[in-house]
């Protein structure tokens, strides 16, 4: 194994779980139309019981990206978490509140009541896409920051003062850490999309998951409202995506430059990720389809309905991951810079050591154990869908 | 830094915010730990023997477990993303080595309990009852894996080993993996920490099960029984534990951060036979000397030695702080001289003359960041004090298990009863419904639950407090391993998650107390 190819095996390790995670935003997407969607209360509760069996694998998912982005790209962590401090404290402040959400809204001793619990629950269901979607936007459009590693060894030191911003490797070239971001229409323009993808798959997750006839009928008109903003916003965002410039990068000298068409470009050259996003889209429009149809032209019962969350659920990992890898590779600043071009961090300028991407390359073997045994668990829960009756015979129910 | 107007830099703010965030989270994490055990033991019973008292006693524990476990969660995520948002010069100087338990934390252990704690909570009518036994276990051991490896990330910032500086890329980096993993400040701290977190738990179950006799809540009378037994044999022989791992941690302290082990005895002329404080003024003879070295009459340095240099036991000499600061200096200088010389294309002797002198340097590299020695001296009252109340409780904790197991054991045994003719042997049952556990006992097993919590808590204090004021031993003070972020920034975000944190803890402590009361039903 070369460095070269550690390097692109953990950038697609990372895109993996960035696009997994885009999926399993369906928790989000359901908690933010559980009001129309669930309809009384106890239809509420079904959805809430629903997504409350599901959240702490998004959660998971969330936080082992992390802890995957720090392990084989330390300066992508370093520099975007240091840097775009509002975003990303933003996005964890709204994860914090959906974690005790599910479990306090309506245990008896909870004083803020449940409606308290459930509008956090409806904030991380429309804030969490938004700036999840934002922050991966920003790998395309890029962010404001300055990288240069010789501040550490800078005169304050050698003068023996401890000082503060001049030893930082990364600095932030605005005051807004971060919230710049959002003043970007095409950042708001992924955001919005991932939103109102995440309600899709939403919907459709819960048409999947729960037993219930009013909530799928329900489920299928409400269905029309998350997709079509989101099918407007994404070929947009797509279209513009690959009409832009990108920051190409020459492996020779290091030196990043602007390159015309540079994404479509990529997508070109590395066929294959085309073929994955085609697919994907396809797989996503499908799932659509079936949900709002009921019936599709190879099924002849509400099944399709029931089982569209799967396409579309593999169409959103397939066209993320796509998008993400043509982020990174052909020779692509994944992390450009605007305010210093040279400063973009690409795989080769960011990663980890070839012994460190080596270790962890072993580690991540364990990964289909690892998958293996939360779709054996996965399919245990769910092989009796959620029911009314269920929720109140139940012994845990949130 | 003035407390009173809170005229805190960047610095200080990006410390008390990760404090907050840690302190919070430990809260949550001893009872994780601890009530995982103990009801995977309890599942086990109703397992093996099919009754259905230990299924609604575990079912009732994991009630518990779950309002726990949420905070836990949810204080949890701010910590590994603090990393890269409030230390960002860290994340990169050892993202290299530090990033990888992070990630094997994810990938290994978070992915088992989230798993698993699904099936805990929603399986029992939808998976076998094997299967459901193993998601205890499993839930708990996925807890106990991720403790693991963010204690191997902890201990190697107290402890670094197992990597070299690259002056290329201006960071450390890898060398070996088995060196990180299974350091022995990492065994010491884990079997440590985990260890005492199963006492937290068995106070917690103890206290819990306590109330219940006290109020004479004849539903939950048996669970409450045999709920006490259980958590305190688990107590008993994790307090015993913890006092040996105790041993074994000060030890490896001695070895490696002898600055901390001097700030938490307020030693500051040390020597041979060294007695241990128990207050200031009353000491135990020797007793310092053998907990540090296994020897009555081993050496201990003290602050002013390990400030003015000392000579150890192998007859090495531990230079004095101005010469470490002098040193690490050194190596700054030449890294600037060896990165501009490579920058202008400088010939390789030039080069290689510059690497050598970092090199030669590189043990005190932090230090050259350190513009007065006394920045090297941690806050030594915090660490004193945070010290006796770890030990002093541990020990309590040792006593009150055996002291409970003891009226346990008593109730159980055939006594002679007075009241009836010809003294027949009777057990002592029940006495008004407490079985024979005295009141005094039950309510000294309730205030005893903050006291765990302290104890726990002081423990972390000592072990973050001492190892000041480097992020990475010797390698990177916090001033320069901080964000770019202004401290406004910072405070706010402090008093945000102060705010929400303390508000859902007294969310989850009111939750906690209803469903104690509700008990079993």
């Amino acid at each position: 194994m070369s460095y070269e190819f550690l390097q692109h095996y953990w950038c697609f390790v990372v895109a993996l779980l960035g696009a997994i995670l885009v999926f399993l935003l369906f928790v989000q997407g359901a908690n933010s139309v559980a009001g129309s969607l669930g309809y009384t209360e106890q239809g509420r509760r079904l959805i809430y019981n629903s997504t409350g069996r599901k959240w702490e694998f998004t959660f998971t998912t969330l936080v082992t990206f992390g802890g995957a982005f720090f392990a084989s790209y330390p300066l992508f962590y370093s520099t975007s978490f240091g840097g775009a401090y509002w975003l990303w404290m933003l996005i964890l402040f709204t994860f914090v509140l959906q974690a005790v959400s599910y479990e306090f809204q309506n245990k008896l001793g909870n004083f803020l009541g449940p409606k308290t619990f459930q509008f956090f629950l409806t904030l991380n269901g429309i804030l969490g896409p938004l700036l999840l979607g934002g922050a991966v936007a920003t790998f395309f459009e890029g962010s404001n920051f300055i990288v240069e590693k010789g501040n550490l060894i800078g005169l304050p030191s050698l003068t023996g003062g401890v000082g503060g911003g001049s030893l930082v490797i990364s600095h932030w070239a605005n005051a807004s850490h971060g919230l710049d971001a959002l003043l970007n229409p095409w950042v708001l323009v992924l955001g919005f999309a991932v939103v109102f993808l995440a309600r899709t798959l939403g919907i459709l997750y819960i048409m999947n998951n729960v037993d219930d006839e009013d909530i799928r009928s329900r489920g299928s008109v409400r269905l029309i409202g998350a997709a079509v903003p989101f099918v407007i916003l994404f070929v947009a965002y797509l279209v513009h995506l690959l009409l832009k410039d990108g920051y190409a990068y020459d492996p020779a000298t290091g030196v990043i430059f602007m390159e015309p068409y540079k994404y479509l470009h990529n997508l070109l050259d590395m066929w294959y990720l085309l073929v994955i996003l085609l697919i994907g889209v396809l797989l996503v429009l499908y799932g659509i389809y079936s949900g709002i149809r009921g019936k599709s032209v190879n099924c002849k019962s509400s099944n399709c309905q029931i089982r569209a969350i799967w396409p579309a659920g593999i169409g959103t990992v397939l066209t993320v991951l796509a998008l993400l890898l043509c982020s990174a590779w052909n020779n692509t600043a994944y992390y450009p810079s605007t305010a210093d071009l040279q400063s973009s961090l690409t795989m080769q300028n960011s990663c980890s050591s070839e012994f460190t991407l080596r270790t962890m390359f072993y580690v991540s073997l364990l990964v289909p154990f690892v998958l293996a045994y939360i779709i054996y668990a996965w399919r245990a829960i769910d092989r009796k869908k959620l029911t009314r009756e269920e929720l109140e015979s139940s012994s845990h129910t949130y | 830094m003035n407390l009173l107007t809170l005229d805190l830099s960047a610095i200080d703010w990006a410390r008390a915010q990760f404090a907050l965030t840690a302190i919070y989270h430990w809260l949550f994490v001893p009872l994780t730990l601890g009530l995982g055990l103990i009801m995977s033991i309890m599942e086990t019973k109703y397992y093996r023997t099919g009754d259905a008292f230990w299924r609604k006693t575990t079912q009732f524990w994991q009630r518990l477990f779950g309002i726990n476990f949420a905070m836990g969660i949810a204080t949890g995520i701010i910590l590994e993303f603090e990393f890269g948002t409030n230390w960002s010069n860290y994340s990169w100087f050892v993202g290299d080595i530090f990033g990888a338990p992070l990630a094997i934390e994810g990938i290994v252990a978070f992915f088992m309990e989230s798993t698993f704690v699904a099936v805990m909570y929603f399986g029992w009518e939808k998976v076998s009852r094997s299967f459901h036994l193993a998601s205890t276990w499993l839930t708990w051991l996925g807890a106990t894996i991720s403790a693991w490896w963010i204690l191997v990330a902890n201990s190697w910032m107290q402890y670094p080993v197992g990597c070299e500086f690259n002056p290329d890329t201006m960071r450390n980096e890898m060398t070996s993996f088995a060196d990180v993993a299974l350091s022995p400040f990492a065994i010491d701290k884990f079997c440590h920490t985990a260890i005492s977190s199963w006492i937290v738990g068995a106070v917690f179950v103890v206290a819990v099960s306590g109330w219940y006799l006290l109020k004479r809540r004849e539903a939950e009378r048996e669970m409450a029984l045999k709920s006490i037994r259980i958590a305190a044999i688990v107590g008993l022989i994790a307090s015993v534990l913890a006092g040996a791992t105790g041993h074994k941690s000060a030890q490896t302290v001695a070895a490696v951060q002898p600055m901390k082990l001097a700030a938490m005895e307020a030693l500051y002329d040390g020597g041979t036979a060294q007695g241990l404080k128990i207050v200031e003024g009353i000491e135990v003879p020797y007793a310092l000397s053998f907990m540090a070295t296994n020897d009555f009459n081993g050496f201990v340095p003290g602050i002013n030695d390990i400030l003015k240099g000392y000579t150890r036991a192998d007859g090495t000499v531990e230079p004095s702080a101005q010469e470490k600061m002098e040193r690490g200096r050194a190596a700054l200088a030449s890294l600037a001289a060896y990165r501009k010389a490579k920058a202008e294309g400088a010939d390789d002797t030039t080069v290689n003359c510059q690497l050598s002198i970092i090199n030669s340097n590189m043990p005190y590299f932090g230090y050259g960041f350190i513009k007065d020695e006394a920045e090297l001296v941690p806050p030594v009252a915090v660490n004193f004090w945070a010290f006796r109340v770890m030990v002093g409780f541990g020990g309590l904790f040792i006593l009150f298990f055996a002291v409970i197991l003891f009226f346990d054991w008593r109730k159980k045994r055939p006594t002679p009863n007075p009241s009836r003719e010809g003294g027949e042997l009777l057990p002592i049952t029940g006495e008004v419904g407490r079985g024979a556990f005295p009141a005094w006992l039950l309510w000294l097993s309730i205030a005893l639950v903050p006291c765990a919590y302290i104890c726990s808590e002081s423990g972390w204090l000592v072990a973050e407090f001492g190892r000041q004021p480097w992020t990475i031993q010797d390698m990177l003070p916090v001033g320069a391993s901080v964000s770019d972020i202004g401290s406004s920034a910072v405070a706010t975000t402090f008093w945000l998650f102060l705010a929400l944190f303390t508000t859902m803890l007294a969310v989850e402590i009111n939750i906690m107390l209803k469903q104690i009361k509700r008990g079993t039903e």
